[in-house]
């Protein structure tokens, strides 16, 4: 099988390319630092079997951060046949580097010149057969975005493949690239050969936004303003959807799997109705809002924006230790924590990373938006709903800042903050169908391995031993619950609750699956039962516990694999558990001892 | 009047051209990397409010640094 990696430097569009030629669904965003690890994948080109490698971007084969050694543990490991140089083409002046530095070692390359679209805008000229000659390896101009110059970029590579041959890996590559003064000597002949600059650029429409998205004090305000519209406009599209699916799978239920399961076994029935059916069923209508949720995190992801924000918050993560890209990471926590947390291999320091990594698990993620979008609704009224789940996010960013100044001092770093603030763009419809195809299949991907098992587990504990009535006294899950009711109970938290908050510690997702799965029901007879079986302090103290006591097994497992350290992972997971307990306790104690 | 000045005291609108970058190996690598290279002019776009960042542009690349960062980046007169 052959080879071909892509390489360039962050944010040129190495991943656009790789969706284009293998069909995969790489993340992509306007962020330089969105592919942190390896990604292969297989296609067929001119016959030869051809396993396409998406890498990190680097900024220059000397790399410290941990992304960079990826891509250099990657050259150094594994033979290749050919490399594609991606580079965006307006700043060829620099970029141009690696395509030197790739020719000093000997690998087979093709330069692509991708954005060319939005450097033909700028007015940049490229003589590019010039520049190929002058390089000495084939160069193309390309937008992988839209797919101009694609077929015939394609083309070349496929040709190259089929005369190349593997090389082994680059052994010792850092020490080969020591003739940098000649890189730097070409790369300013090359570039004045071949490139052609307007004299000069009119104001850009990035320029004319930054002035008002930049400004020194409207900046945050229009920040925060425009996270608040969006949420708004996750919530009004999303709710409708969610009824309709909540719905659809009522019908489902009504007109085919009671019919279908009349004649079963009455455990069989309980089992296969009550709590796979109900319990998955509940989660999965919130899969439109969840979905809706990404593409809109796509959306902002690529216009660019994030890079402002850590322009805009850098002043105030500085004083908690942290910067700007710290800030950007919580963010992209408020999907997901775990690629979050992967995200911050683009930090060199240590100390810098690892209190990064401490506080994102505190970013509510979407699975806990679930949770507390489906408690609200049951425990309050319309207006009061929206205003309960600002004060979560608040609460989120809180404990955030709260930890990170308790550690920042333990984890004191200087790492340099420098940043590449890329042009506004937009997604293109494909790219946000992808992303939301995506987060399906991550959906169905969750569904079929947590939470089947979770919601099957909760039925088992609350339906045995047999003979006993679901979730009386005598039934596992009682006992279980009852052995963590001197932690919990100070906390208002109920048996029921606090096998979903067991639950719940594998993934955020089966609390809801297992509340409808305890309380036998699903819909709307769900939310009253749960309204009346608790009142909203109680239902407010649970959910600062779900927020801060620990995101999902999975954010533990990356904290680990991230920092190489158990003890760092537990740390942070006991430290976690410990305020998540504190802060529930005085709420609920403080709540109920002014009468509420 | 021949003197360099740190690139944290230019005022926005101002330019120059880098003169040194008196910077560790490894961050000296990434800001040639990034096109801050020794001889560029470089002009200073915005600075953020409480002392925070501040945006630059070499060529058609905009860049954001810290103050602190940009106090080792020499700037002579354009
Ligand atoms: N205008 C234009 N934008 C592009 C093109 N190719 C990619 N982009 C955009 O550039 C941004 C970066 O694209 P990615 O594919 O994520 O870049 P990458 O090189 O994989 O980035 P890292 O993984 O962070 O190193 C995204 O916003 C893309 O939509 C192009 O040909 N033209
Ligand atoms: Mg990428």
């Amino acid at each position: 099988m052959k080879r071909l990696a892509l390489l360039g430097m962050p944010n040129t569009g190495k991943s656009t390319f790789f969706n284009r030629l293998t069909g995969a669904g790489a993340r992509v965003g306007n962020w330089p630092g969105v592919t942190v690890d390896l990604l292969g994948a297989k296609i067929l080109l001119g016959g030869h079997m051809v396993e396409v490698v998406d890498l990190p971007g680097l900024y220059d084969l000397h790399g410290f951060s941990e992304d960079e050694l990826v891509v250099r543990h990657f050259l150094e490991n594994n033979p290749v046949d050919l490399v594609a140089i991606i580079l965006n083409a307006s700043q060829i002046e620099h970029q141009i580097a690696i395509a030197l530095q790739f020719k000093l070692l000997g690998i087979p390359a093709i330069l692509l010149l991708n954005m060319s679209d939005e450097a033909e805008k700028l007015g940049i000229r490229i003589d590019i057969r010039r520049m190929s000659e002058s390089l000495g390896m084939p160069v193309m101009a390309l937008s992988a975005k839209y797919g101009k110059g694609f077929a015939e970029a394609r083309q070349a590579i496929t040709g190259m493949l089929e005369i190349s041959e593997q090389r082994p890996g680059l052994e010792d590559l850092k020490d080969k690239l020591a003739q940098d003064d000649l890189v730097e000597q070409q790369m300013q002949t090359i570039v004045s050969h071949s490139v052609q600059f307007p004299r000069q650029l009119p104001e850009s429409f990035t320029a004319r936004m930054d002035r008002l998205l930049l400004h020194p004090w409207l900046g945050l305000p229009i920040f925060f303003g425009v996270m608040f519209l969006l949420f708004q406009g996750i919530f009004l599209l999303g709710s409708p959807l969610q009824d309709a699916v909540e719905w659809l799978l009522g019908l489902i239920s009504q007109h085919a799997l009671e019919p279908l399961m009349s004649t079963s076994p009455g455990w069989l029935h309980g089992l296969l109705v009550d709590g796979i059916y109900n319990g998955v069923g509940t989660v999965a209508s919130f899969v439109p809002i969840i979905v809706l949720f990404f593409l809109f995190m796509a959306v902002i992801e690529d216009t660019g924006y994030l890079s402002r924000a850590a322009f805009l918050m850098d002043a105030l993560m500085s004083k908690l230790g942290l910067d700007g890209r710290s800030f950007v990471m919580l963010l992209m926590g408020f999907g997901c924590n775990v690629p979050a947390l992967m995200g911050t291999r683009v930090m060199r320091s240590r100390p810098l990373r690892l209190l990064t990594m401490m506080v994102i698990p505190f970013s509510l993620c979407s699975a806990r938006l679930q949770v507390f979008i489906f408690i609200t609704a049951a425990l309050f009224s319309a207006e009061h709903a929206p205003l309960v789940l600002f004060s979560l996010y608040l609460m989120s960013f809180a404990t955030a800042i709260l930890t990170a100044l308790l550690f920042k001092r333990k984890l004191a770093s200087q790492e340099p903050f420098v940043l590449e603030l890329p042009p506004y763009r937009l997604p293109t419809l494909m790219q946000l169908w992808l992303r939301g195809w995506q987060e399906v299949r991550h959906f169905l991907h969750r569904a079929s391995k947590f939470i089947i098992i979770g919601v099957v587990l909760v039925w088992a504990l609350t339906h045995l031993p047999p003979g006993v009535a679901e979730a009386s006294p005598q039934s596992y899950a009682a006992t279980l619950g009852n052995l963590f009711s001197p932690i919990l109970t100070p906390l208002g938290i109920d048996t029921q609750m606090t096998i979903a908050l067991l639950f719940g510690f594998v993934a955020k997702e089966i609390v809801i699956g297992a509340l409808a799965v305890i309380y036998g029901m699903e819909g709307d007879a769900l939310t009253h039962q749960i309204s009346i079986s608790m009142d909203w302090v109680q239902a407010y103290s649970f959910m600062l516990f779900t927020l801060i006591y620990t995101p999902c097994l999975s954010t533990i497992a990356t904290l680990r694999t991230e920092s190489h350290s158990n003890l760092y992972a537990w740390g942070t997971v006991a430290w976690s558990l410990g305020l998540a307990w504190v802060v529930s306790f005085v709420f609920y104690q403080c709540a109920r001892a002014l009468g509420y | 009047m021949n003197q360099s000045i740190p690139l944290a005291e230019l005022m926005p609108g101002e330019n120059g051209v880098i003169a040194r970058l008196k910077v560790d190996e490894a961050l000296y690598q990434r800001l040639t990397a990034m096109g801050l290279r020794v001889g560029r002019p470089i002009c200073v776009i915005r600075r953020a409010a409480m002392s925070g960042p501040i945006q630059v542009r070499v060529g058609l690349t905009d860049l954001i640094l810290r103050r602190a960062d940009a106090l080792n980046i020499c700037i002579s007169p354009a």
